[in-house]
C-alpha cells in the first residue's frame, strides 16, 4: 500500500530511538494538534494566572455597569450584575479545566485497574465486570451524568465525581481490549516464563504497553467532560453561583438575549475553542501513535 | 438467523439486570431520608414518617426493596411521581413523542449533512475539499449544542425574526407550526451526529476505496462514478448504518439540553424538572426507560448488521 510505505519512509527510528520519543517528533512535526496543543496550554496559563490577569474582581457586582456591551474599560461587556464578562470567563477557564482534568482523572483511576484486572484474569472476573461496564455504558454519558449530580447534590466537586464516573465504562473497556491484545504477545509470556507473579506482569509489562491508546481517550474525553461540565452547570448542577463557570453563565445570559447578546457569546465561544483545542490534540496523539489508524 | 437472534436477546438480559441494580443503587446515593422530603410540612411527625416509610417500603431490607421495584418495573409499573402524584410510565409515555419526534428529525439531517459530506471528503482525500469537511466535522463534535442553540436563537428568532424561540406545537395539531417550532433544535441536535457519521462514512469510504473489489471495478474500466456509489459506497455504508443506530441513543442524551433551551417539552425536559423539583423516581424512571431504549437500540443494530451483511447472514 503506498500510504503505508510513505508512514515506513517518513517515520523511519533513528537508531535507539524510544516509541516514545518517535511518537513526540511525529506530534510536533503535526502543525494542526500542535496549534491545539498551543491553544491548551495558553488556557491552562490562563486559569493559573487567573487573580493576576482578570481586570476585575469576578464576582464583584457594579449597578453602575449593568449589562453594558463590550467597550474599552469591559472588553467582553458586563452582565446582569454588572459584572465584567472577560474577568469572569478567565475566572471560568479554572472550573472548566479543573472538571475536565480531575473528572478524566477519577475515570482513569477507577477504569484502567479494572480493565486490566478484567482482561488480564479473563474468565468469569471478566464475564462480571463486562456486564458491569455494558450496563454503564447502556445509560448514557449526560444523562447519567445528570442522575449522579442529582443525586449526589449541586456543586463542582459533585459534578464532577458524577462525570469521572459516568466516563468511567469507557476506559474500562479500553483497558480490557488492550490487556487483552497486550498478553499474548512474545514479552509478556517472556516476563511470565522467567517467573515474575501475576500483578507484576500486569503492572510492570502490560501497563506501560497499553498507555498510548489510554492516552488519545483521555484527552479527547477531557473535551467531553469540559462539555459535561458546561452542560451540567448551565442546567443549575455544577458551579454555583456566584462563582464564575461557562455553563453557569451561558444560563444567565439566555434571559437576557435580546438585550445583551455578548452575555452568551463569550463564555459558549471559550468552551468552543478549548473542546476544540483538546480535540486536534486528541486527534494529532491518535495520528502520532498509531500511524496505521490515519 | 434465528439462533443468533435468540443469543443476542439472551445477551442482553443480564445486562438489563444490571442496568436495573445500578439504577436502583443510585437511589442509596440520595441525600437524606425520602421520607423527610415526602412528608413536607409534617416531617415532624413520626407516624406520618412510618406511614410513608412503610407505603414506599423503606422499612424493608434493600434486597427486599430492590425486589419489589423490579417486580414492578418488569410489570410496566415505574412507581408514581412524587410530586404529581402520578405513574411515571404514563409521564413518560406523554413525553417520548415529542422527544422522538425531535430525534427523528435531528437524525435525517445529521445522515443529510454528515454521509454526502463523508464520500466527498473520502474521494477528495488530502485536498482543500477533504479539509474543509473534516474542519467542519470536528467544529461539529466540539460545539456544546446547548450554545449552538443560542446563538440559533439570536440570529434566527431575535436578530431575523424567522423562527419562534421556543414552544412546541404537535404534529397532529398543525403541522406547518410543529416544523416550525422544531426545525432549530432538531438541527442543533443533529449536528454533533452529522460530525460523527462524517467521521465514520469518511474512514470506511476509505477503507473500502483501498479493497480489491473496487480496483477491479476500475480495471474493468468502469466509470469513477459507477465504482464510488455501486461498489465503494454500497460496502462502506454496512458499518455506517449500524452505527446510525447506536448514535440514536446520543440523540436522547442531547436532547436533554436542546429541549431546555427551546423549552420543549420532552423527555429530557422531563429529567431536568424532575431534578430541579427532587423527584427523584421520576429521575430514575427517566434513565431506566433511556438505557433499555438503548440496549434494544444495539439489539437492532447487531440484528441490521447481520442481515445487510449476507456473509454473516449464515455464520
Amino acid at each position: 500500500m503506498p500510504d503505508g510505505a510513505v508512514i515506513t519512509a517518513t517515520a523511519a527510528p533513528a537508531r535507539g530511538e524510544s516509541p516514545a520519543r518517535r511518537a513526540w517528533r511525529r506530534l510536533l512535526r503535526h502543525r494542526v494538534a500542535m496549534a491545539g496543543l498551543v491553544v491548551v496550554l495558553l488556557f491552562f496559563a490562563i486559569a493559573i494566572a487567573a487573580p493576576l490577569i482578570a481586570p476585575y474582581d469576578p464576582t464583584r457586582t457594579n449597578w453602575a455597569a449593568i449589562r453594558k456591551p463590550p467597550s474599552a474599560a469591559f472588553w467582553f461587556g458586563t452582565d446582569e450584575n454588572g459584572r465584567d464578562i472577560l474577568s469572569r470567563v478567565i475566572w471560568g477557564a479554572r472550573a472548566s479545566l479543573l472538571a475536565g482534568v480531575i473528572s478524566v482523572a477519577i475515570a482513569l483511576a477507577a477504569g484502567v485497574p479494572i480493565g486490566l484486572t478484567a482482561g488480564f484474569l479473563g474468565g468469569r472476573v471478566d464475564a462480571l465486570i463486562s456486564r458491569f461496564t455494558d450496563a454503564m455504558l447502556a445509560c448514557p454519558f449526560l444523562i447519567l451524568a445528570i442522575a449522579l449530580a442529582a443525586f449526589l447534590g449541586p456543586s463542582l466537586e459533585n459534578a464532577m465525581i458524577a462525570i469521572g464516573i459516568s466516563a468511567t465504562p469507557i476506559f474500562i473497556r479500553l483497558a480490557r481490549g488492550a490487556t487483552m491484545a497486550a498478553k499474548v504477545e512474545d514479552y509478556v509470556e517472556a516476563a511470565r516464563g522467567l517467573g515474575n507473579p501475576r500483578w507484576r506482569v500486569a503492572v510492570r509489562h502490560i501497563l506501560p504497553n497499553i498507555v498510548p491508546p489510554l492516552l488519545v481517550q483521555a484527552t479527547l474525553a477531557i473535551a467531553s467532560a469540559i462539555i459535561a461540565e458546561a452542560s451540567l452547570s448551565f442546567l443549575g448542577l455544577g458551579q454555583q453561583p456566584p462563582a464564575p463557570s461557562w455553563g453557569s453563565m451561558l444560563n444567565t445570559a439566555q434571559r437576557f438575549m435580546e438585550q445583551a447578546p455578548w452575555m452568551a457569546i463569550f463564555p459558549g465561544l471559550s468552551i468552543f475553542v478549548v473542546v476544540l483545542a483538546f480535540n486536534l490534540v486528541g486527534d494529532g496523539l491518535r495520528d502520532a501513535l498509531d500511524p496505521r489508524q490515519r | 438467523m434465528l439462533p443468533f437472534l435468540a443469543r443476542r436477546v439472551g445477551q442482553t438480559i443480564p445486562t438489563l439486570l444490571f442496568v436495573s441494580v445500578l439504577i436502583f443503587g443510585l437511589q442509596q446515593l440520595m441525600p437524606g431520608d425520602p421520607a423527610l422530603i415526602l412528608a413536607g410540612e409534617e416531617r415532624g411527625d413520626p407516624l406520618v414518617l412510618a406511614q410513608i416509610r412503610a407505603e414506599l417500603n423503606l422499612d424493608k431490607p434493600i434486597v427486599v426493596q430492590y425486589g419489589i421495584w423490579l417486580w414492578g418495573v418488569v410489570q410496566g409499573d415505574l412507581g408514581f411521581s412524587w410530586r404529581i402524584r402520578e405513574p411515571i410510565a404514563g409521564v413518560i409515555a406523554q413525553k417520548l413523542p415529542v422527544t422522538l419526534q425531535l430525534g427523528l428529525m435531528a437524525f435525517v439531517i445529521a445522515l443529510v449533512i454528515g454521509i454526502p459530506l463523508g464520500i466527498i471528503s473520502a474521494i477528495r482525500k488530502d485536498t482543500p475539499v477533504d479539509w474543509g469537511a473534516n474542519a467542519v466535522g470536528l467544529a461539529g463534535l466540539s460545539l456544546p449544542n446547548f450554545w449552538l442553540g443560542i446563538m440559533m436563537i439570536l440570529f434566527f428568532s431575535v436578530h431575523l425574526g424567522w423562527l419562534p424561540p421556543s414552544g412546541y406545537v404537535p404534529l397532529t395539531e398543525d403541522w406547518r407550526q410543529s416544523l416550525a417550532t422544531t426545525i432549530m433544535p432538531a438541527f442543533v441536535l443533529g449536528s454533533g451526529i452529522a460530525a460523527v457519521f462524517m467521521r465514520h462514512m469518511r474512514s470506511a469510504m476509505l477503507q473500502a476505496m483501498g479493497q480489491d473489489y473496487v480496483r477491479t471495478a476500475r480495471a474493468k474500466g468502469l466509470a469513477e462514478k459507477v465504482v464510488i456509489l455501486k461498489h465503494a459506497l454500497r460496502n462502506a455504508l454496512v458499518p455506517v448504518v449500524t452505527l446510525g443506530a447506536l448514535e440514536l441513543g446520543t440523540l436522547l442524551s442531547g436532547a436533554v439540553l436542546t429541549e431546555q433551551v427551546f423549552t420543549i417539552p420532552g423527555f429530557g425536559k422531563l429529567i431536568v424538572d424532575a431534578v430541579f423539583n427532587r423527584d427523584y423516581p421520576v429521575v430514575q424512571g427517566v434513565v431506566l426507560v433511556t438505557a433499555a431504549l438503548y440496549i434494544l437500540l444495539n439489539l437492532v443494530a447487531d440484528v441490521l448488521y447481520v442481515l445487510i451483511n449476507p456473509r454473516l447472514r449464515h455464520a
